[in-house]
Parts: structure tokens; sequence; C-alpha cells
């Protein structure tokens, strides 16, 4: 019997090792783009024409990502229903982008020079975006963005439909400030969302007079919150601010309860859980916890009232909606609208069509119009608490639908920043 | 003081759950040599099996309970199969059971992908289990994490026993100590190997019904485990089931104080550097097992 000696097995672990930490940390780079030109081809022939998907269908964000593709499919079907956009039904083509930024980057290419879309809508982790950014801009295709995120960006070929800083974690903060916290912990997911957005919230507490006690990062999927639980009770910080992604956030508000942290003793602000978090969380861990969004399931209006009945009859009644679902379904209304407006479906005729202002939708979060100099739309911020059946009620809201400043440009703190 | 006594706490938490993942490897890699790179998959399984019997029991506390026993079962013949369809064929060729019992932990992730669906999926904690216990009014440690302490502590006392009292203890430690004269001595060799591997697989199963007490289930969360637990191992000394407990608790404990004053991701680096230092001073390990074995 061959019997390995004990320090060649050692080696042979440590390079498996190795390996597997590498695999772990998606190290791997892959070289996506191939193709350029002049503009991306549409395939508009017959009388269908192909949109992209692209959501994390699998990994550590699938638990985010999977309702954004239901409701995507959902506006689709709605406008197929009522005729189609210029005559013709849409034909969504999903691809799933693994919780993985290379992939997102693959696919993304294979949609637009194999299944020659129209537009791709998707992607929700800033690192995903930042990762087919590159891909959309080369093959002048166009891609709608429907998440919140750390500003700081303007491509020509993205239209952001979720909230960009000024519109959600700057009213977080005059929240925050307005309920007398001076003091915050910032906790978040190791990537380019949450340290973009710690920075712009350090700006902001030095202006305001608000001190931030502490700043951690956990890697992506991360499931190990002891020692980050322990540094936040022992900060002594009147609120937390939560940019953690995915289901780090189950593993992260375990660990916050069982340390004996409360809603009441040290509230958290979170900007990435929404209704569909709180429910695979657990209402348990999360009652009375402050979240910062621009829609809520329980947002009033006819529009949102048909968009969750619609949204229930198609994928069940238990269900919820929440801000980047509604995000994204008007983001595919939105597109509709430029098209029409633009009367066709060629990229830069449409983008001179929202270019030219005036395109605005009866969206389920209130009236939105697309803010043609930024690609960005107008959006109200509203600041919800989580309640004990899982829903969010708002608290506060900004009153009316705040202008899009991407790069802060509004905000004298913030100078520096971009 | 209280900072220092929960870092402390979090840090043999973090041992413990290191040591649950470990004690199953230091039987089939420790004992046996073999390198399982589907260990982590197994761990899933037995995750996977609370999920299961939670969807059909409806108490989560009944679920769990029941879940141990059963995830060890599962994840013991999963490891069985595995054993008898392919390592026992590869026993004298290391490198290639590497490769292979990769490939098993790959097509796993997508049985189980295809199964439970690919994103991640949460169980519920019985009531007693989310709170915490105040053993002052500042020191709060949370009871699932002291209910895995001890479910780890309950595994290396129960291993410790059958390996040293029980018959198949005692013809599992000949098999390991010198297996060629343990052969002509009339044991079965491979019938005692199936059997090693079965516990050690039970126990990853008994691993992940501990680790739902913590995150989400899902298809990989083994893998980004065990690579830990391998070091663990190593670093305690392969076949030692001393070593593996000792080096579990003070990697758990180096790991909170380090991240405690740095962060998430250098203390990782550091940890990994400690490794590689130590074992350059001490490439067999914490402990050896000294034989008169010629291998």
């Amino acid at each position: 019997m061959f019997r390995i000696p004990g320090r060649r097995s050692a080696a042979i672990v440590a390079a498996v090792a190795a390996f597997a930490t590498l695999t772990a940390c998606g190290a791997k780079t892959t070289d996506s783009a191939t193709t350029s030109g002049a503009g991306a081809t549409i395939d508009t022939s017959g009388s269908s024409v192909k949109v992209g998907l692209l959501n994390s269908l699998s990994g550590t964000m699938a638990i985010s990502e999977v309702t954004v593709r239901d409701s995507l499919k959902l506006a689709i079907d709605e406008i197929n229903a009522a005729g189609g956009v210029l005559g013709k039904q849409i034909a969504p083509v999903s691809e799933d982008g693994g919780s993985d930024w290379p992939t997102f980057a693959e696919k993304a290419q294979k949609l637009i020079s194999q299944d020659k879309v129209a537009a791709v809508f998707g992607c929700w982790t800033s690192a995903s975006r930042k990762a087919v950014k590159p891909v959309f801009e080369k093959n002048k295709s166009l891609l709608f963005y429907p998440v919140q995120y750390e500003g700081l960006e303007q491509s020509p070929y993205i239209f952001y439909t979720g909230a960009t800083t000024n519109q959600q974690i700057v009213p977080g903060l005059d929240y925050l400030k307005a309920q007398g916290k001076t003091s915050l912990y910032l906790v978040g997911s190791d990537y380019v969302f949450p340290r973009t957005a710690n920075k712009i919230i350090k700006a902001y507490a030095e202006a305001n007079g608000m001190k931030v006690l502490g700043e951690d990062y956990a890697p992506l999927g991360s499931t190990e919150f002891s020692t980050i639980v322990n540094k936040v009770k022992a900060s002594g910080a009147a609120a937390v601010f939560n940019t953690l992604n995915g289901d780090s956030n189950v593993a992260f508000f375990k660990e916050y309860k069982s340390a004996g942290l409360t809603a009441a003793s040290m509230p958290v602000v979170s900007v990435s859980i929404a209704e569909e978090e709180v429910k695979s969380i657990g209402t348990q861990y999360l009652a009375g916890q402050l979240t910062a969004w621009n829609y809520y399931q329980t947002t009033p209006g006819a529009a949102n009232e048909k968009f969750v009945k619609a949204y229930k009859a198609k994928y069940g009644a238990d269900k919820p909606t929440s801000d980047p679902m509604e995000a994204a379904y008007t983001s595919v209304y939105l597109w509709k609208a430029m098209v029409e407006k633009a009367g066709s479906f060629e990229v830069e005729k449409v983008k001179a069509a929202s270019a030219a202002g005036g395109i605005t939708y009866d969206a389920p979060e209130g009236k939105v119009t697309v803010d043609g100099a930024t690609q960005h739309i107008f959006k109200t911020a509203r600041i919800g608490k989580v309640g004990d059946d899982g829903l969010i009620t708002e608290v506060w809201n900004s009153g009316e639908p705040i202008k899009p400043d991407p790069f802060l440009k509004g905000y004298p703190w913030a100078t520096g920043l971009s | 003081m209280t900072l220092v006594l929960s870092q402390l706490f979090t840090g043999i938490s973090i041992g413990a759950v290191l040591l649950l993942i470990a004690l199953g490897l230091s039987l089939t890699f420790g004992q046996m040599n073999v390198i399982n790179m589907a260990h982590g998959e197994l761990i899933a399984a037995g995750a996977y099996t609370v999920y299961v019997l939670q969807k059909v029991l409806s108490g989560a506390g009944l679920s769990l309970l029941i879940a141990l026993p059963v995830a060890f079962v599962v994840a013991g013949l999963l490891g069985v199969l595995i054993e008898v369809l392919l390592i026992r064929r590869l026993y004298a060729r290391p490198l290639d059971t590497l490769l292979v019992t990769w490939g098993v932990s790959l097509i796993l992730q997508q049985v189980f992908r295809d199964v439970f669906g690919a994103p991640n999926v949460q169980t519920r904690a019985p009531s007693a289990l989310t709170g915490s216990i105040h053993v002052t009014d500042d020191l709060v440690i949370s009871s699932s994490r002291v209910f895995i302490l001890v479910l780890a502590l309950v595994a290396v006392a129960a291993l410790t026993a059958g390996l040293r009292t029980t018959p198949l203890g005692r013809r599992i430690r000949a098999v390991v100590q010198n297996r060629d004269l343990a052969a002509v001595s009339g044991l079965a060799t491979g019938r005692v190997d199936r059997l090693t591997f079965f516990i050690g697989s039970g126990l990853a199963g008994i691993a992940g019904v501990a680790l739902t007490l913590v995150g989400p289930i899902g298809p990989t969360m083994g893998t980004n485990l065990i690579v830990n637990a391998f070091l663990v191992v190593v670093v305690g000394g392969i076949g030692q089931l001393k070593g593996t407990v000792i080096v579990a608790f003070t990697l758990g404990i180096v790991q909170s104080m380090v991240e405690y004053t740095t962060t998430v991701s250098v203390a990782s680096v550091i940890v990994f550097v400690v490794i590689v230092a130590f074992l350059q001073w001490r490439p067999q390990g914490l402990f050896t097992l000294r034989t008169r074995s010629l291998a």
C-alpha cells in the first residue's frame, strides 16, 4: 500500500488551498469584449425584437437578483399583451451572471453580438455593472441598470433607473441627523459600492458634525460576522450604516441580534435590504430597523396597487415587491417610451429621444422623469421601518422627486470625491 | 476586559466551527491520507438535510435534533458511495484522487443546484437558539454559538472514545499505524477504510447541520470552508486528533483577535502567513505520529 509522507501531502494541500482561495476570490480574469466597431446590430427582422435580461440566478446575489428578473418579465408580458413596442412583441433572452463579475461581461457580450438584443436590463452589484460597462460602451449598446448605486458614474450607454447617492444615501444621512444621531459605524461588503458609498458618508459626516467611529468590510458572501458585530457594539455608535449586499446580511443580522443589539439601542440603516431580503433574513431579526429606498410595497397610489396585484397574481400571493424590482419594472416601460418617441429601436435614436427630455412614466413609486443630461431619473427618497409583518412602512419622504446628481455637484462637502 | 472575553469567545466559536469541519477531514485525510475535495459538498448535504427536514416537519427545534443523526447517515453514505465507486480504486494515486474528488465536488454542487435551486436557502433556527446568554451585563454570548461549541466538543469526545476503546477504533488505529502489518494480521483493511470514510463523511454532515445556524445554505457553502479545515489538519499534524483540536481553537482565536485590531481581509492574510511560517519550521505539523512503519 502506497502512503504519502506527511510532508508531501502537506505540500499538495497547500497548493490546493492556494488554488481554491484564488477561485473563491473570483480572481480569475477573462478577456471578454472582443468585437468592436460602429454600433451594435439589432435584429428587428420578424415580428419580435429581443431584449436581454442579465441577472445572477445563482450564487450569493441570487437572493436579490432573481426577483428583479421576475419583475422585468412581468413588465415585458404586460407590454406584449398591450400590443408590444412599435408593433413588435418583446422576446426576452435571460442569462445568468452567476454572482461572478467576469461572467457578467461574457454574458453581456453574448447578448449583444449573438442575440443582437435591442437593450439589456439587469445587473445588481456595482462590481457587475463596472464589469459590463466597457462591453456596452465598446459595442454601443444599451444597459438599463435598476439598482441604487454609489453614483460618480455616467456612461453614455447606461440608463440608471435606481437611485444615485443624493436620492438615497444622502437623504438617509439627513434623516439620521434629524433624529439626533451624531455617531455612525459603517459596515459593508468589500467591493466598489460600499467603499465608495462610505467615502461619501465620511465626507458628509465630517461636514455635518457626525463622527464615524469605525468602518469594516467583509468579503462578499462572508458569513462570519461575530468579530465585526463585537467591534460595532464596543464602539457605542448611535447608529450603523449598512451597505452589506446579498446573503451576508443574513449572518450579520443573526449575529447582531445575538449580541443583544436592537433597533432601539443601535438602529441599522440598510440600503440594500428590501422586502424580499427581509423575508429571507427573517422578520424577527429585522423588525424596527431602518431602510433607505425610493419605493416600498406599501407606497400608496393606483399605479403601485396595480403593480403589486399583477406581481402577486403572476408569482404568488406571498411574494413581496421591492424597490429594485419596481425600478426594473419601470425601466422596461421607460425604454418603451423612449423607443416610441424615437420611432426606432436604434440605440443612438433612442438616446437622442431621451436627451430631448420629456420621457415620463407613472411608475408604482410615483411619476418618474428621465433626466436626459445624466440618464438618471428623478426619484422621491423614502426612509422606511421594517414592521413585524416583514413589510416596510414609510416614516419619512422627501416630498417631491429629487433631481439626480450622480457626481454630487450640488453639495459643497462632496468636492474632491469625484 | 469584557471586550477581550467576548472576542475570546468569538474566537472559540470560530474554532468550534473549524473543528467540526476539520474533524471529518482528520479521519479521511489525516488517518487515511485521502484528499477528498468533495468534503465541502458533504457538509452542504448535511445542511440541506436540515432544510428538507424542516419542510417535512414543521418544528424548527425538532427538525434540528432529528437532522443530526439523519445528516450523519446521509453524508456518511454519500461518502461511502464515493469511496466504493472511486477512491478505493485510487489509493495508490493520491493526485488522481484529488482530481477525481474535485470532479465529484463539481457534480454534487450542480446536483444541489438542480434539486434545491440555485439561490441560497435559509432555515429557521429554533427559538431557544436565536437568543443570547447574558454572562454579565456586558458580556453577551450567542446561544447558537454555544450549541455549536458543545456539539463540537461532544463530537471530539465521542470520536476520541471511539478510537481508543471500541474494537473498530483499535482496528482503525492499527490500519493507520501500519497498514501492511494490519493486513497480514488478518484485518480486512478495505472494510476498515470504508467504515472510517463513513464516520469522517458523517462528521461533515454534522458540521453542515451546525452551519445552518450561522449562515445561509448554498451549493458552494462547503468549498469556502474546507480550505481552512485542511490547514487545521495539516498544521495539527497528519493523523493527530489532538493536534486538530488545538490548532482549530488557536486559529479561531488568532483570527478573531487579529480581525478585531485590523480587518477581515488582513486577518486572513496574517493567519495564512503564520501558517506558512509554521510549516517551514515544522513541516510535519504540531504533533507527529511515531510508528515503526517504514513508509
